[in-house]
């Protein structure tokens, strides 16, 4: 399928969508039916409408329909409003973006026009510093050359400038016929591919010839990127609207719902089936009672001939008075407390980025227990873990190594003594630095030079060569000055050989003004690279020079030069311009022209670039990993830099204990025996405590994705890290999906417009506000400043959010059953008929008032301190495993209401027998019995008590009696007086205190037994924390972790996969002794002086 | 020349801080202890000696309560007397519903009695019904209790089914199943020649004379249907002067149940023979209840009732018996709390890594 693109023509562009952006969900017409057919979709809700509309009929309705209709109708209320108001905000948003004026050229003459007006073949302008409307295809600039440079950061997250140019056919052309261009462009239907424009383009006459030209990604400028030092750009409209690559890419973000949600959700099925076997059982009982017994109880006065639904009343009556089985409170409470964690989220000081000033932010205020129960979690690279900031630390110059004793080589002495001195090597080195790049320095008006660079390394080899005093000034077409301690020298550039990440490396060819000599000039990989270098040279410093960088986690290049001869060049040039223009595997051979010149390199040196990671980014993997999270590297950069990184934090371990396996290949055949050879290697060694990691590239993953999935998910499966380079935001996403669809709760972290799709796709998406802009941290479910906040989120935030979740919802179902069991208790008492022990104020308040005030509290519980659960963070694993919320946890609940049931049930009917069993009287005794037990059963089930919580359990029981006092104040309720008359009964608070004493006892004794006998983790820690305190700091662990980070480089973590094969002596005797296992538990470090001694002692070893 | 060099952001991170500290700006959320999650908090833990002093303290506390509950309800002198079948003569037991049915028989029945143990007035009588369903759903439902309060309401009439109306439509008052069902056994006694007045004044709760039933609501088209229930009510006394309907209208909430009939003032002797002769026109034959004459006297917990005290004292004694229990467990097989070697993820570790360990740290020492 084509698309084809009158340019300029207006007579045909109405066939495609205008320029309107629309991301909204709801229109204000269909707003009302969607909105309800999609609340309707949830079954709770279908449930709760069919309950409200059976009662209804007073027939069988055993209290006042308004106490269903009021909370459904509140319920619904809520969500459409909080819906309408997103939606009202995406549409402002589009509003803005639509309504945004750009220049279009329109019968030849320029116009200020609204983006939304847009057409497909429109010419659009745009000046330096706009935003690209819509897809274009680039037919002028302001530059000579025909480029011009764009900033794609919110479409793929890279911050480099990249140059587009425009397409041959169009060179030359001026302002005035760029307005009067006529043409058809023919291009493919809209995709989602940001990385390939497969079209051409041709010119209708007068315009030159009206051959075929190509185009390509290179000719386009594409949606939401901006134009960067060009004065002016023009291009044809291609795509619009939501067509555009940047639309279609766009997904549409479901709506999550977090592991706790469908656990709720599973057990409310499961009480529906439960509460369907009650309703069929009594049922069936009430009409074998009512057609024996009943007939019989003349006062009664059953007809002899009832209506044709007879037999179905006694069942729906059942039915509704077990409806409360399903606490209707529950999704509301839920939404509140959610929004609570959100906002504990987001007031979080820890989580204040410090040097931006920005908090942390939970956008989704719906998924935060979700947290807790992470299992794999996703992250980008640059710009997550690194702070995308490239700085030069050492280079190695013929032999000699410089920034090795202080870390820098811009203030080692000895360099600046070289510089000083002339040394020649060093000259040749730095003018490399300078020269073999495509870097544009950039001149303000103050006269200060900034470098606008395609890729940061470049950028931080300038730089540090412009502190070394080789300054590079200008770049003027094809001279290029450079100012060498004051001294102005002038180069041309004669061709650029340009980096391919198959030749991994580049290299230019440069004249030299004053003395008319060529030279290549190169600089690349040292495996690409070394190979060149002339024979004979001793090339071993060289090696290890790069072997002892990356042992740093440093980013080399090698670089080279060589004088070329005059008739070598020429010859070599024509070679070049022929392959250059070749339409047929062109990329290849240029590639083998440029290996041509290649060769007999004099290596010059070794450069150190330093792509710092972010603060306590180790740490903070450290620590996740106890946890039993795994990690995946998935980045778009190249495998060598995200193997070292890797290596750097924690990722991954160096070879010893860890190893690397990888997946490579360039056919189907190889990427197929590559895989299973990695997966062999995996299922053998998955039971040793070695830390093995695959890496895989995009290339060899989208094979994998189209032909292996099964292979892989089994291999995504046993390894708990991976790294995946040189992936395209598609296949992130599509990784993402994979290990959801293994079902493992995924999280994804990433700071760059290349992560959107893999956010969203997550169950939880992190955006670290960055460098890259927001566009990820909007996408994104949380937002944070800086990864290592990370841990805090998911150990601090994550799992209290879960751990409260985990008891409040089934709180909510305990007290529900709780009532429901009395009622059903009561039925056997009388007649099975389906009488209500309770009144409908009594009901409705129980659920609404009573029972849903203190469980609230539990938004402040806090099981263990922070500070334990950052040392322990293993204690995840009951989050991770989902133990506090399962169908077992959740029978102890039921089992418990039961217990309780019968408890209030049997002793009030005892209590209350013979004289005293009056209806209204007997109602209120066991209400107050499931309140003084419910009260008790918070105060048990909480573990810290802050004097909210006490306020919000004891202000509730009072708020209790209170609230029954007024209503038997009211002379026309049914229990006028009752609740006076109770508490001046002796014998009503001698029941109460007894239904609590045989209500709780044994659930305490059985706790005190648990808890000392058979504890949980969880509770011995806090044992622990209580009895003696925290052992020790927080900070000074982290300090430590900290040295021993620096010196050790090839730290390896081993945590096999049942996650509890790690040594840690966590709490020791005394307090000075702060014995920890670090990371790879191979090195345990007793106290800190000897931890410094290990520390010098395992860098000697690795000096000798 | 003067040009722009990246500076290491990153480094000076740490001296960041403090400026920033400094010049807060107002995007920082507000601190408080209860943003920060850190308001003060108490954190109890079920440590043994606590948990057996709970224990304690509970078995210390029900026993005396409980022997206090036995005590007053000892003190509690009761008489049943089960008359259904007693009352139905020789000839008709094996039919005792076309005994009940027949309103040509005199269902005058009389009963002797024996006071077991002095009993101080007042005496309460009460009668019992057993199995008799007064919280069946279809009964607990037929009532309108804005009839019964307001003369005006007379035809207000709604959830009555099925005794609303007259078979000509005219509304029923008192309406509804429970007032037509109206209990009308009568009892009388007498002490020798002495007759002992049944005081049947105030035996209704009066918050049910003053405000549930009106004093100007008489009784209308009560009873006079084809099919009659229970007992009549005289058209002339007002519905809150009733007493007998507003006690029989409080509805029971179990099958077996007594009701107040009167009180006697005056005080009976142990070995007194006191003669009752009662009307047996409650029809409770049909569903095989029972009925019960019940004098009994009160204490301050109630009628005579064992639960109470036997539950209190079963607890407390449970409750000691768990603390000695846990005292035992504790000295026997103590326990450390929060100990971290039982960790399950310290108590697994592989010897391998602790082989490693202790083989470096070793190193290190020589």
């Amino acid at each position: 399928m084509k698309r084809f693109v009158y340019i300029n023509d207006d007579s045909c562009q109405d066939s495609y969508c205008d320029n309107r952006i629309s991301n909204r969900k709801y229109t204000l017409l269909n707003f009302l039916p969607k909105n309800l057919w999609e609340q309707f979709r949830r079954f709770m809700n279908q449930y709760f409408l069919l309950i409200a509309c059976l009662q209804l009929w007073s027939l069988i309705t055993p209290v006042n329909p308004a106490s269903t209709w009021g909370p459904l109708i509140i319920i619904f209320a809520v969500s459409a409003s909080k819906e309408a108001w997103d939606d009202y905000n995406r549409y402002l948003l589009d509003k803005q973006a639509n309504e945004k004026e750009v220049w279009v050229v329109k019968n030849g003459v320029r116009k200020h026009i609204q983006a939304q007006d847009i057409r497909v073949g429109s010419i659009v302008w745009l000046r330096e510093n706009d935003e690209v409307p819509c897809d274009l295809v680039l037919i002028g600039t302001s530059e000579p050359l025909g480029i011009c440079y764009v900033e794609t950061a919110a479409l793929d997250g890279e911050t480099d400038l990249k140059t587009r140019v425009i397409p041959p056919t169009c060179v030359g052309l001026d302002s005035e016929q760029l307005h009067k261009i006529k043409g058809v462009i023919e291009c493919p239907n809209p995709d989602k591919d940001i990385r390939r424009f497969d079209a051409n383009m041709r010119l209708f006459p007068p315009f030159i010839d009206n051959d075929l030209c190509p185009l390509t990604i290179n000719n386009t400028l594409l949606q939401s990127c901006y134009l960067r030092y060009t004065e002016w750009a023009c291009g044809v409209a291609v795509y619009t609207g939501n067509e555009t690559k940047l639309g279609m890419s766009r997904g549409i973000p479901e709506p999550k719902l977090t592991a706790v949600d469908a656990m709720i959700d599973k057990l409310t099925g499961a009480i529906f089936l439960f509460q369907i076997v009650v309703v069929i059982v009594l049922g069936f009982a009430g009409n074998v009672w009512k057609d024996t017994e009943a007939r019989k109880q003349w006062y009664v006065l059953y007809p002899n001939e009832g209506p044709w639904y007879e037999l179905l009343v006694i069942p729906l009556r059942f039915e509704l008075l077990c409806s409360i089985m399903i606490p209707i409170s529950l999704k509301v409470s839920l939404d509140l407390v959610k929004s609570v964690y959100a906002k504990f989220i987001d007031w979080d000081e820890e989580m204040l980025d410090q040097e931006t000033d920005t908090p942390s932010h939970a956008a989704n205020t719906a998924i935060s227990e979700d947290l807790g129960q992470v299992e794999y979690i996703l992250t980008d690279k640059t710009g997550t873990l690194t702070e995308n900031r490239m700085i030069f630390r050492r280079c190695c110059i013929n032999g000699t190594f410089y920034g090795n004793e202080s870390g820098d080589a811009l203030k080692d002495v000895e360099m600046l003594n070289a510089v000083a001195s002339n040394d020649t090597h060093v000259i040749r080195f730095l003018t490399v630095m300078a020269l073999c790049n495509t870097v544009m320095p950039v001149k303000s008006n103050s006269g200060t030079i900034s470098y606008k660079a395609q890729s940061q390394d470049e950028d931080a080899l300038v730089n540090a060569a412009a502190r070394l005093h080789m300054v590079l000034i200008s770049k003027n077409g094809n001279t290029v000055e450079i100012n060498y301690n004051g001294s102005i020298v002038q180069f041309e550039m004669l061709d650029i050989l340009e980096f391919t990440s198959d030749r991994k490396r580049m290299s230019v060819v440069v004249k030299d003004c004053h003395s008319g000599k060529i030279f290549l000039l190169s600089k690349g990989a040292d495996e690409a690279t070394l190979p060149c270098s002339i024979p004979g040279q001793q090339i071993r410093t060289y090696i290890d020079a790069v072997e002892q960088y990356a042992q740093l986690g440093l980013r080399t290049l090698v670089l080279g030069w060589r004088e070329l001869q005059e008739d070598e060049y020429r010859e070599w040039s024509r070679m070049f311009k022929e392959a250059n223009s070749t339409l047929v595997d062109r990329e290849w051979k240029i590639a083998e022209v440029c290996q041509r010149l290649e060769l007999d390199l004099e290596i010059l040196g070794v450069t150190a670039i330093e792509d710092r990671l972010q603060e306590g980014v180790p740490e903070t993997i450290e620590i996740l990993r106890q946890a039993g999270i795994n990690f995946w590297m998935l980045t778009g950069d190249k495998q060598s830099t995200a193997i070292q990184v890797a290596l750097q934090c924690n990722f991954i371990s160096s070879e010893p204990k860890g190893q690397l396996l990888f997946i490579n290949g360039k056919t189907e055949d190889e990427v197929a025996r590559s895989l299973e050879r990695v997966l062999l290697t995996m299922r053998i060694t998955s039971s040793e405590p070695k830390d093995l990691a695959f890496v895989v590239d995009g290339w060899a993953l989208e094979i994998i994705l189209k032909q292996y999935k099964e292979a892989f998910t089994e291999l995504a499966i046993l390894s708990r890290t991976a790294i995946c380079c040189r992936v395209t935001p598609s296949q992130k996403a599509q990784l993402v999906e994979l290990l959801k669809s293994c079902d493992y709760r995924t999280l994804a972290i990433g700071d760059g417009g290349n992560d959107v799709r893999m956010i969203q796709q997550a169950d939880i998406g992190v955006g670290i506000s960055g460098r890259e802009g927001l566009q990820a941290a909007r996408a994104a479910d949380y937002r944070i400043g800086k990864f290592r906040f990370l841990k805090r989120l998911i150990l601090v935030h994550g799992r209290y959010s879960y751990n409260r979740t985990a008891f409040l919802s089934q709180y909510s179902f305990y007290k529900s059953l709780l009532i429901c069991f009395i009622q059903i208790l009561f039925s056997f008492f009388s007649g099975i008929s389906g009488t209500s022990l309770f009144n409908s104020v009594s009901l409705m308040a129980y659920n609404v008032f009573y029972t849903s005030i203190p469980v609230m509290a539990s938004i402040l519980d806090k099981d263990l301190s922070e500070k334990t659960v950052m040392q322990h963070p293993q204690i995840l694993i009951y989050c991770q495993a989902g133990r506090l919320i399962n169908p077992s946890t959740f029978a102890g609940w039921f089992g418990r209401s039961l217990y309780h049931a019968l408890v209030v049930f049997l002793i009030s009917i005892h209590a209350y027998a013979d004289e005293k069993s009056e209806m209204e009287e007997l109602s209120m005794v066991a209400l107050s019995g499931c309140i003084w037990l419910q009260a008790f059963v918070v105060m048990l089930e909480m573990n810290s008590f802050t004097l909210l919580q006490f306020l919000a359990i004891w202000g509730n029981f009072v708020a209790f009696y209170v609230i029954n006092f007024i209503v038997s104040n009211i002379p026309s309720a049914g229990m006028y007086t009752i609740m006076f008359r109770l508490c001046r009964q002796p014998s009503y608070w001698i029941t109460m205190v007894l239904i609590v004493a045989v209500g709780m006892g044994p659930v305490l004794a059985l706790k005190y037994f648990r808890y000392t006998y058979r504890p949980s983790a969880i509770n011995i820690l806090q044992q622990a924390e209580r009895i003696r305190g925290p052992i020790y700091s927080l900070g000074n662990l982290e300090s430590q972790l900290k040295s021993v980070e620096k010196d050790v480089a090839s730290l390896s973590l081993n945590q096999p996969k049942n996650r509890n094969s790690v040594y840690e002596p966590l709490l020791s005797d005394s307090p000075t002794a702060t014995r920890r296992s670090i990371g790879p538990s191979t090195f345990d470090l007793f106290q800190s002086t000897q931890s410094r001694l290990s520390s010098s002692y395992l860098r000697n070893c690795k000096n000798n | 020349m003067n040009c722009i060099v990246d500076s290491d952001i990153g480094s000076s991170s740490s001296s960041g801080d403090a400026a920033v500290a400094l010049t807060r700006k107002p995007r920082r959320p507000k601190y408080s202890k209860f943003t920060q999650q850190e308001l003060p908090a108490c954190k109890p833990i079920l440590n043994p000696q606590w948990v057996i002093s709970v224990f304690t303290l509970i078995g210390i506390v029900f026993v005396p309560i409980g022997v206090a509950s036995l005590l007053a309800s000892n003190g509690v002198v009761e008489i049943v007397d089960q008359y259904e079948t007693a009352c139905v003569p020789r000839n008709m037991t094996n039919d005792k519903v076309a005994y009940i049915q027949n309103a040509d028989i005199d269902k005058t029945c009389t009963r002797l009695i024996k006071v077991p143990r002095d009993m101080h007035q007042p005496i309460y009588v009460y009668y019992q019904l057993d199995n008799f369903y007064q919280n069946h759903r279809r009964y607990v439902k037929s009532r309108n209790d804005a009839q019964l309060r307001n003369s005006k309401e007379a035809n207000e009439t709604r959830y009555c089914d099925p005794e609303r109306t007259t078979e000509d439509g005219s509304p029923i008052v008192p309406c509804g199943l429970i007032a037509w069902s109206f209990f009308n056994d009568t009892y009388r006694f007498t002490r020798g020649d002495q007759k002992l007045t049944v005081n049947k004044k105030g035996i209704s709760w009066k918050s049910d004379r003053d405000h549930k039933f009106g004093k100007n609501v008489y009784p209308k088209n009560f009873q006079n249907g084809t099919l009659i229930g229970g007992g009549k009510l005289n058209a002339d006394i007002p519905l809150n002067e009733q007493e007998d309907l507003i006690v029989w209208m409080r509805i029971a909430a179990l099958p077996i149940f007594r009701k107040l009939y009167g009180k006697i003032e005056l005080d009976l002797k142990e070995n007194d023979t006191i003669l009752v002769t009662l009307k047996n026109n409650y029809n409770t034959y049909i569903f095989n209840g029972k009925k019960k004459l019940v004098l009994s006297t009160t204490s301050w917990l109630g009628g005579k009732n064992d639960f109470l005290g036997l539950a209190y004292l079963t607890v407390g004694g449970l409750c000691f018996f768990l603390a000695v229990a846990f005292t035992l467990v504790y000295m026997i097989k103590s326990r450390k709390l929060g100990d971290p070697s039982d960790l399950s993820w310290n108590r697994d570790s592989s010897g391998a890594d602790y082989e490693l360990f202790r083989d470096f740290t070793s190193s290190i020492d020589s």
